[in-house]
């Protein structure tokens, strides 16, 4: 629900400000319509190819997939296998946090469901080509390294901290 | 032939283009083959995030053409560039939790910061911000996980985010940065 929300703000501001913009100076707007355009232009051919690969992924490591990856294995092991899982998939938040309170009564631990949560926001293993488009393979490749294995920490952290606070 | 020229050329550049794009559904159609539901449940969700992301990118496309054309590259790098100090990443930081839109619309945002000559640490916080900690992904999170679990991971990911930025600025050395800049600006 509040997706939608933003999703109606976002429009409020990018109209108010086009207007504005329009009102002052015509020929700029157009200027910024064009390259607009041209910016959408340049990522639309790899926005398609990640937008199939998400779905080829999502149709294996559908919600069934996960809450048995992350309800069976628990410990170590479960944490790694978690966050592989959240790294390989791009679901959308108001999707991936029900899904996780929905595990979390199910039985899976803070750790597990944090590892989950934190790699699918910080690593986009199907969003790589996309990221190495405006970067390079280089930058991409230590983000994202990076990204999971601080992750991980963060995820014990946050399993460590609500522990103690009960 | 002069016109010939160009048009062979142009189909390459399309190709090139397209390229990840035909891979992705030869995939599909390899999929297809074997697995007739599978496939079907893949073309449905294409086209449920196809429609979703239709719907989010004009907003967000636009408000990238307005600030690119209106915001010069002086204000910018005086905002967020090399020397703009702990306000820079402050800036980055909220810019990237108000972004909407999936996961993936920061990097066109960041190709302007980039083109605008933003500071690339300012760059990585903007992204790293964007993906860990959106406002109305946060609100999903409280209702769903409850407001400890996303409160601690609020917080652990403000440092995270940081940390991610200061681990990268030393691990990329100058000209790699420069050749990421020079890229982008030719895009």
């Amino acid at each position: 629900m509040s997706n939608y929300i933003f999703n109606i703000l976002i429009y409020l501001i990018a109209i108010i400000f086009l207007i504005i913009s329009f009102v002052k100076n015509r020929k700029k707007t157009k200027q910024a319509l064009i390259k607009a355009w041209k910016s959408f232009q340049n990522i639309l051919p790899m926005f398609l190819g990640v937008v199939v690969l998400i779905a080829i992924v999502l149709s294996i490591v559908d919600t069934e997939f996960i809450s048995r990856i992350l309800g069976e294995k628990s410990g170590a092991l479960g944490v790694l296998l978690a966050s592989i899982v959240g790294s390989a998939t791009l679901i959308p938040g108001f999707i991936a946090f029900p899904t996780a309170a929905m595990l979390l009564q199910g039985g899976a631990g803070y750790v597990q469901i944090a590892a989950f949560v934190q790699t699918l926001m910080m690593v986009g293993i199907v969003t790589l080509p996309l990221e190495i488009k405006y970067f390079n393979k280089k930058a991409a490749i230590i983000r994202n390294s990076i990204s999971f294995i601080l992750s991980i920490g963060v995820a014990y952290l946050i399993g460590f901290i609500l522990g103690a606070w009960k | 032939m002069k016109n010939n020229n160009k048009k062979s050329f142009n189909l390459k550049k399309f190709l090139k283009q397209y390229m990840f794009f035909f891979i992705t559904l030869i995939l599909l159609g390899i999929i297809f083959i074997f697995r007739h539901d599978i496939g079907l449940k893949v073309i449905n969700s294409v086209i449920y995030s196809s429609r979703e992301i239709i719907l989010v990118l004009p907003p967000i496309f636009i408000l990238i053409g307005l600030l690119d054309e209106w915001v010069s590259k002086e204000t910018m790098i005086k905002l967020m560039g090399e020397d703009s100090g702990i306000k820079g990443i402050i800036l980055s930081f909220f810019i990237g939790i108000m972004t909407v839109g999936p996961l993936y619309s920061a990097f066109p945002i960041a190709e302007v910061f980039i083109k605008k000559n933003v500071k690339f640490t300012n760059i990585i916080v903007f992204i790293g911000a964007s993906s860990a900690i959106r406002v109305p992904m946060f609100l999903v999170e409280i209702s769903s996980l409850g407001f400890k679990f996303a409160l601690t991971r609020l917080f652990l990911n403000i440092i995270l985010v940081l940390l991610i930025a200061y681990i990268m600025s030393s691990l990329l050395k100058q000209n790699d940065i420069t050749a990421i800049y020079e890229k982008v600006i030719k895009m």
